[in-house]
């Protein structure tokens, strides 16, 4: 057993345990804190896979900006305490059992899918995920959707400027 | 001959369409000329075709268009003119004609656009029944067949503000309905096995029929005949249809339509003559309701009714005729109770007219000194259709007697003793109107009056036709030809000559001729004296109630489907149709109530909803073959 | 490393985020939920991208072979970032208008 399935366990057994915990935390900022863990996890198996540029925008998109936008927003409206009512009981039934079920569907559809069966991946090699090479790409052949995405952001600006102005 | 035929039918239609559409704007008199210029051409070209056919023209299929063109069928629009048709072309459009005459003045009473309507009818009529005679295969008959249903539904309702007149009409065209449900599977019969319904080329297959083919066929014509005929059990519609105007009861219900029956089977002699057992079904058929009528007639008080069961009983005789296979005795007697017929019924119209609408025979008597013309032509028609010699009633009547005694001695005396009774019944009629003292009201009396010109003059041709109309069949034994045998003799099989000897011919003429003249000397000394005006008792009542047919037929058919009607309408509709759609209603009704608790709103339920829409579209989609096989197997 | 794993792992981790979407009624924490099923979709599509790569080895010109997965999951942040700051805006002006967060109350769509 190489270091790195030593590592992917790991990671692995660390995002799903956080993500329950996610699930399970009364106090909604344990559930941030939760997150933050899981995509801790994440970039790590990003890392793994060599996917360097996105494990770091990763940490610094997901784990800084957003997720301290959300412990921001918990934090000003006083929610961290567990005020959460009480759902009824069999709504969570429901929703855990249909859950569960999709999982089991999934899981069972993967184990037919020939398109995957005995495909592998490699973890270190290959420099695609490399910041320089991404840029490339990024710069020359994605460069419309890339600046469109900067559109998309203002927009977003805009409306969550207009949303959140009192009236 | 193609444009003369088409004159023919054509011009009553014309009449009809130009009565029928301008009713409002016509006066009487200008209505009247149409209608009578129209069906007098008509008998001038149908005399014209006769003519020619007599000059020894040969029968002729003339072919106007197809009338029904598909791949395996074709049906053309044809008429067929031979001697038998052009006989009863003559018969239709002269005794049309005569009564159309009658009518102008008969119907005088009428506001001007029921006038013109009942006009319209009469020429709608006329020419439906041309369709009738001249159509070249069964199609072209069966239009003719149902207009002429149609127009006597019409005119049987034409007073239709009275309910019970409208009944009589529903009555005779559901009557009827029967019947042609028979000839017109008759038709589909013949289609089927021979691939069409002309004439020419269904006799010319006969041999091509099997035994059953061919029973079964002629059964169902003559189940059509019985219902246009009024034959057992389908009879009890015509004496009803005497709701009608008294014209166009002598014109449709004794002088024409009922013949169409004698008239399609005569046509038909190829096939009947090859069905021997429908032959015997014809005969007993017929010679019942020959008797079975006449029991009936006796004891009727209503004028009209009278000669509407005398009607029935002659045609019993008629298909009694065609029954032993005296095609053209039937034929001959067609046309000889056409002349009389058509005569008594206009006589008593022209009673009924001078009596203000009274028809029940006790209150009239003594009318002979009022309405001379009448009284005459009236007891000449009573004379031949008691087959008095030499009128014409004689001749056919024992044509079909003699036909009778020689398939079965027993059909002759029946037939007799059916002669008998009808002499008998006449007579009561005759003598308790014409005869004894008058018994009605003193208003009526002071009213009374003979009828006008328009009226008389019919009423005399008739009397002459009536008359002398016998002498066309002469039989053999008293020296004459057989004028019309030999005219029919291209359309109809010549019958086996007669195997009787003269002597016994004499005795059966004498014997009929003799019982005839008691019957008629008891009726006169009987009723003109003493007339029996009070009700009558047992059997007598019996017969005055016609046997309690009508009141049978109410039990056994009428009530039970009102019965079935009722239960379909008030359970089946009800609980079970209303029930069953009522309850889909409620059930979706319901259902939408408890979807709609789904929509609540609610985002989670959404997606729980669209959630497990994904396993089950997946699970679909994983097994899509063994829920394919599990749904095969086991639910179907 | 066969890409059953990889699969697996975030089918889990995206079902456990709709479970949180389905059971709980904070809104933020179906919003986090949200963003957990989205990153799960992230590392399958980076799991992919290096199988394809992996497929392609032997082929010439591989090099850049599956980048465009990684691509994508780039672009899948943008919109996640745009719709967080959307959608917690949103957050903020329910929670002025009803005080609470509890997604029982937005049920607007009812009517």
């Amino acid at each position: 057993m190489s270091a790195t399935h030593i590592l992917f366990w790991f990671l692995s057994a660390l995002a799903v345990v956080s993500a329950l915990m996610v699930l399970f935390s009364k106090n909604p900022v344990h559930s941030v804190l939760w997150l933050i863990a899981v995509f801790f996890a994440i970039s790590g198996h990003y890392i793994l896979m060599n996917a360097q540029f996105l494990a770091i925008v990763n940490i610094i998109v997901y784990a800084g900006a957003i997720m301290v936008l959300f412990l921001f927003v918990i934090m000003l409206m006083n929610l961290n305490k567990e005020s959460e009512p009480r759902k009824n009981v069999w709504m969570k039934l429901a929703g855990a059992i249909s859950a569960g079920s999709l999982l089991m569907i999934l899981v069972s559809l993967v184990g037919q899918a020939t398109e995957v069966s005995h495909k592998t991946l490699i973890m270190k090699d290959g420099n695609i995920g490399l910041i320089k090479s991404l840029g490339k790409i990024l710069f020359t052949q994605y460069v419309v959707p890339f600046e469109l995405t900067s559109i998309l952001f203002l927009s977003a600006m805009v409306g969550a400027v207009v949303i959140g102005k009192k009236d | 001959m193609k444009t003369l035929l088409a004159i023919i039918v054509l011009l009553p239609f014309c009449g009809f369409l130009l009565n029928g559409l301008f009713r409002k704007h016509g006066t009487y008199k200008s209505v009247a000329r149409l209608a009578c210029t129209t069906i007098l051409s008509s008998f001038i070209a149908s005399a014209i075709v006769f003519g020619m056919l007599s000059q020894g023209t040969t029968a002729e299929t003339v072919k106007y268009f197809d009338f029904i063109n598909t791949d395996s069928i074709k049906i053309p629009f044809a008429f067929q003119i031979d001697h038998l048709s052009a006989m009863f072309l003559l018969i239709i459009t002269g005794i049309g004609f005569l009564i159309h005459l009658y009518s102008s003045a008969y119907m005088k009473d009428e506001e001007p656009q029921h006038y013109a309507r009942y006009f319209a009818y009469l020429n709608l009529f006329i020419f439906s029944m041309l369709l009738l005679v001249l159509g070249a295969n069964y199609i072209i008959m069966f239009i003719g067949w149902e207009g002429v249903g149609l127009c006597s539904y019409l005119l049987i309702g034409f007073w239709f503000k009275n309910d019970n007149f409208n009944y009589a009409a529903k009555k005779a065209f559901i009557m009827n309905r029967i019947g042609d449900l028979g000839f017109l599977l008759a038709i589909f019969w013949l289609i089927a096995r021979l691939g069409n319904a002309n004439y020419a080329d269904v006799f010319a297959n006969v041999h091509n029929l099997s035994q059953t083919d061919i029973t079964a066929i002629t059964l169902l014509l003559f189940v059509g005949a019985m219902g246009k005929s009024a034959q057992i059990p389908l009879y009890t519609w015509l004496p009803d249809a005497m709701a009608g105007p008294t014209p166009v009861s002598a014109l449709i219900h004794a002088a024409t339509m009922v013949t169409a029956g004698i008239y399609m089977i005569a046509r038909s002699n190829v096939l009947y003559s090859a069905a021997e057992f429908t032959q015997h079904i014809v005969a007993i058929v017929g010679l019942t309701t020959a008797l079975f009528s006449a029991t009936i007639a006796i004891k009727q008080n209503d004028i009209k009714k009278v000669l509407a069961y005398s009607t029935v009983s002659q045609l019993g005789y008629m298909f009694l005729g065609l029954g032993v296979g005296a095609y053209t005795g039937a034929v001959f007697h067609v046309m000889t109770h056409a002349f009389f017929k058509a005569l008594l019924f206009l006589g008593a119209g022209s009673v009924i007219h001078a009596m203000h609408h009274e028809q029940d025979i006790r209150k009239m008597g003594g009318l002979k000194k009022y309405l001379p013309i009448t009284h005459i032509t009236f007891l000449l028609g009573c004379i031949a259709i008691s087959g008095i010699p030499p009128f014409s009633g004689f001749f056919s009547k024992d044509e079909i007697l003699a036909a009778a005694y020689e398939k079965n001695p027993v059909y002759w005396g029946l037939g007799v003793a059916g002669a008998a009774m009808t002499a008998f019944y006449m007579f009561r009629l005759y003598a308790t109107t014409f005869l004894g003292k008058f018994r009605g009201t003193h208003d009526q009396e002071h009213h009374l009056h003979e009828s006008p010109a328009a009226m008389t003059i019919p009423l005399i041709v008739l009397a002459v036709l009536s008359v002398i109309g016998g002498f066309v069949g002469v039989p053999e034994v008293l020296g004459g030809k057989h004028l019309l045998g030999e005219y029919l003799s291209t359309v109809i099989i010549p019958e086996p000559h007669h195997a009787l000897a003269h002597n016994t011919e004499y005795m059966l003429m004498g014997i009929s001729v003799a019982v005839a003249t008691i019957a008629i000397l008891f009726a006169v000394s009987h009723y003109s004296k003493k007339p029996q005006l009070e009700d009558a008792t047992g059997l007598g009542k019996v017969l005055e109630n016609k046997w309690y047919v009508d009141e049978l037929y109410n039990t056994i058919i009428v009530n039970p489907l009102n019965a079935l009607g009722g239960f379909f309408k008030n359970i089946v509709e009800k609980s079970g149709i209303d029930g069953f759609v009522n309850g889909i209603g409620r059930f979706v009704n319901y259902l939408s109530r408890q979807i709609r608790l789904v929509q609540s709103g609610q985002v989670g339920g959404y997606i729980l909803m669209m959630v497990v829409s994904v396993v089950i579209i997946l699970f679909i989609w994983i097994h899509d073959g063994e829920i394919y096989k599990f749904l095969v197997t086991k639910l179907f | 490393m066969p890409i059953q794993y990889y699969i697996i792992l975030s089918m889990v981790i995206f079902c456990i985020g709709i479970a949180g979407v389905l059971t709980r009624r904070n809104t933020i924490i179906i919003f986090m939920c949200i963003e957990l099923m989205l990153n799960a979709v992230n590392l399958l599509l980076v799991a992919f991208s290096k199988m394809h790569y992996a497929a392609s080895l032997n082929a010439p010109n591989h090099a850049t072979v599956g980048s465009e997965g990684q691509l994508f999951v780039f672009f899948i942040m943008v919109v996640a970032a745009a719709e967080v700051s959307v959608g917690l805006a949103i957050i903020v002006m329910m929670f002025r208008n009803t005080h609470s967060v509890d997604a029982n109350f937005l049920n607007r769509l009812k009517n």
